[in-house]
């Protein structure tokens, strides 16, 4: 236990902000920021995609799927190690190791929200779609005004759900030396050589304290939107 | 107003319409009748192509409208359609449920809709729900706040597909009250219904359909009391009994 | 972009992938089974009549519901050690310890989450089942092992199917701890090589192939499924 207290002590800070203020920002504030960027990037992606799973334009449907089920069989490493090798090419010049992992991370987030998102478009009930179409609404002002606006808000969950994979998926820039949380811990443990059981405990306590934090809120959400369901106040503005 | 052409719809193999020879005339109100799986609903919805159909023809005002160069949400847009589930949206108040349309398809302006939306929900009993959300009324109040969002885009014909089956027996008669008023102001209708209290009372016409074929036409006291069809015989005498 | 395979599938090289893509597969395959028989055993502790028994589970299951799986990895591989008798230790270190403790992360993190959905599983049975095959005479177990848990692998099947498909691809990270499975020696190849799209196109081909037989058995299991329930 005393160990633990000296490693928090010692090494606190770096497993909070890495080397920041002085250096690069790393640890959980690394970690965070990859998920919300991650996040953030691939959220309005997947709308498209999971939007373009469910439209009756064959060719649309047909590439929005190939990229999800190809995207969903391969791990997530062999994205990053995809990232390494594409956008280079790509963009036409090197990018960092932060870089990568930030577009691996959202191509692999993006598949698996666009499946998020087009469950709850296939959710809704069909009447939704007939009933703006017959008041005259074209398929994408349908989309815009009827669809979205109640397949998003019912995914809610389902989308913090993913956020909080995602947060555990950012463990895996580790393997490409990005100076995240796992990659600090591991840093430290290989300055202290014979703490390991302490270091990698403190390690999986702070990403289960997060993680866990994060699910409650996730519940909380989920009974906040089964009751404005039931009765739904100032659910949307949209119109 | 309405003209159905030797109109044919399959589904896969399954024949749901059958060679429908039928005219509507501005003003109007037809009930269509008949078991459940006759294609009455089927047939109301060709009418604003949320079905296609396979063969014949329909027109309105002469324009066939299964036609390549109609545009079918200009053509939705001038036919008010009921559904039997409602169909209001959730997540938006009564009053942008109604205001909707006309904001979207017609350009209209947000105060002008706000106030013409309030005008027919004032219409439809329901100017005090306005702000209140779909789910928290009760199932004859969406179902006239469902009307009043047809009524929005002014359509000459409002199409009906069994609009009071899904409510309880006592909210039948709001929802009636309103589609009285709507035939005694001189609106074309198509109405799928059994309520044959309302067929008496408004219909024009009724029209009995069974395995996808209209099988008898005629005036409502007619058809209630000397159904000639022996389908038809068997379906009047089985309402009565339900 | 000039591509030349022949450059990745040189006798020695070949070798390495082969040899990375058995360990890749006798990974899934060893922790697959481990985990499913001891989901099933979570399920039975954690539906038993006692408060400690339902909170262990509950404990277990969070644990590994909330750390990374490469976290998890680690924790085996380097704290755990720390934690064995020095026989044990020594035993381990002179067979693979690698492939021993990220096996064992990745069977205990993929049983935790197995588990949680043959417990939804066995949830959406009607509560008279149990009370069926009590009334027949069979123990609390046997009811367990022969009448629930069938129905509730039954219905949980589409979420072990995603749980499998999980489980394949995080197979991948015990390269983190040295295991020579597919992603680790077709890096090797690529440092080598510098056959870069090659190599992870032959890696990914790998993944893909894989991946779309575990989905391809779990659709062919779900549609046997239906026709068994009737529908």
């Amino acid at each position: 236990m005393q160990d633990i207290l000296d490693i928090l002590r010692d090494y606190g800070l770096l497993l909070a902000v890495g080397q920041f203020p002085d250096g690069p920002i790393g640890g959980l504030a690394l970690t965070l920021i990859l998920a919300v960027t991650g996040l953030t990037v691939s959220f309005p992606l997947s709308v498209l995609i999971g939007v373009g799973r469910t439209s009756h334009h064959p060719a649309i449907a047909w590439t929005c799927t190939a990229f999800v089920t190809l995207v969903r069989a391969l791990p997530l490493l062999m994205l990053i190690f995809w990232a390494y090798f594409v956008v280079p090419l790509i963009i036409g010049r090197t990018v960092s190791a932060l870089t990568t992992v930030i577009c691996a991370l959202v191509v692999y987030e993006t598949a698996y929200l666009a499946e998020v998102v087009r469950a709850a478009i296939l959710a809704l009930p069909k009447g939704q779609t007939e009933a703006s179409r017959s008041l005259g609404l074209s398929a994408s002002q349908t989309l815009r005004d009827v669809i979205l606006p109640q397949a998003l808000f019912n995914a809610i969950p389902s989308i913090l759900n993913q956020f909080i994979s995602l947060v555990k998926n950012t463990s895996v820039a580790y393997i490409i030396s990005v100076s995240e949380l796992t990659y600090s811990a591991y840093q430290i443990n290989a300055q202290l050589m014979t703490k390991p059981l302490q270091v990698y405990l403190i390690l999986a306590a702070i990403y289960f304290i997060i993680c866990f934090s994060l699910s409650r809120l996730v519940r909380l959400v989920e009974k906040r939107i089964d009751a404005s369901r039931k009765a739904p106040v100032a659910a949307g503005s949209a119109a | 107003m309405i003209v159905f052409d030797k109109v044919e719809k399959w589904y896969g193999s399954f024949h749901a319409l059958k060679d429908v020879c039928e005219t509507v005339a501005a003003g109007e109100v037809v009930v269509v009748c008949g078991p459940s799986g006759s294609g009455k609903s089927t047939l109301i919805r060709t009418v604003n192509r949320l079905e296609p159909i396979q063969g014949g023809r329909i027109a309105i005002d002469g324009r066939d409208i299964h036609g390549p160069s109609i545009d079918v949400n200009e053509l939705r847009s001038h036919i008010g359609f009921v559904f039997q589930q409602f169909n209001l949206f959730p997540h938006l108040s009564v009053a942008r449920n109604v205001m909707l349309a006309p904001m979207r398809v017609h350009r209209m302006p947000e105060k002008a809709a706000r106030e013409a939306a309030l005008a027919l929900l004032d219409k439809v009993g329901l100017a005090h729900k306005a702000d209140e959300f779909p789910p928290r009324l009760s199932g004859g109040q969406q179902q006239r706040v469902a009307i009043a969002r047809a009524l929005a885009m002014k359509p000459p014909v409002m199409l009906f597909d069994e609009p009071t089956s899904a409510l309880d027996p006592e909210l039948v008669g709001e929802v009636l009250t309103v589609m009285k008023q709507l035939a005694a102001e001189g609106m074309t209708m198509v109405c799928v219904t059994h309520e044959m209290g309302f067929a008496r009372e408004v219909a024009d016409r009724v029209i009995f359909m069974d395995a996808g074929a209209v099988l008898e036409r005629a005036k409502p006291e007619d058809f209630f009391l000397r159904p000639q069809h022996p389908r038809a015989t068997k379906f009047v005498s089985d309402i009565r009994h339900a | 972009m000039h591509l030349d395979f022949g450059a990745v599938l040189t006798p020695q090289y070949a070798h390495w992938i082969l040899w990375g893509a058995a360990t890749s597969a006798a990974l899934f395959l060893s922790s697959w089974v481990l985990a499913f028989a001891s989901a099933a055993v979570l399920v039975a502790i954690g539906s038993a009549p006692f408060r400690g028994a339902r909170w262990a589970v509950a404990g277990f299951v969070a644990y590994h519901r909330n750390i990374p799986m490469l976290v998890q990895i680690f924790v085996w591989y380097f704290a755990v050690p720390q934690l064995l008798p020095e026989p044990l230790t020594r035993w381990v270190n002179s067979h693979n310890s690698e492939f021993i403790f990220a096996m064992i992360a990745l069977f205990l993190n993929a049983a935790a989450y197995m588990s949680e959905d043959m417990r939804s599983g066995l949830r959406a049975l009607p509560p008279a089942q149990m009370e069926a095959g009590r009334a027949l005479g069979l123990s609390y177990l046997q009811t367990m092992r022969d009448v629930l848990l069938p129905q509730a692998v039954r219905a949980a099947l589409p979420a072990l199917v995603n749980q499998s498909l999980s489980l394949f691809k995080a197979t991948s990270l015990a390269m983190a701890v040295g295991v020579a499975e597919m992603t680790y020696t077709s890096r090797q190849v690529e440092n080598e090589t510098y056959r870069t799209f090659e190599t992870f196109a032959i890696a990914s081909l790998f993944y893909v192939t894989l991946s779309f037989a575990i989905m391809a058995l779990g659709a062919w299991a779900d549609r046997r499924n239906l026709r068994a329930a009737g529908h």
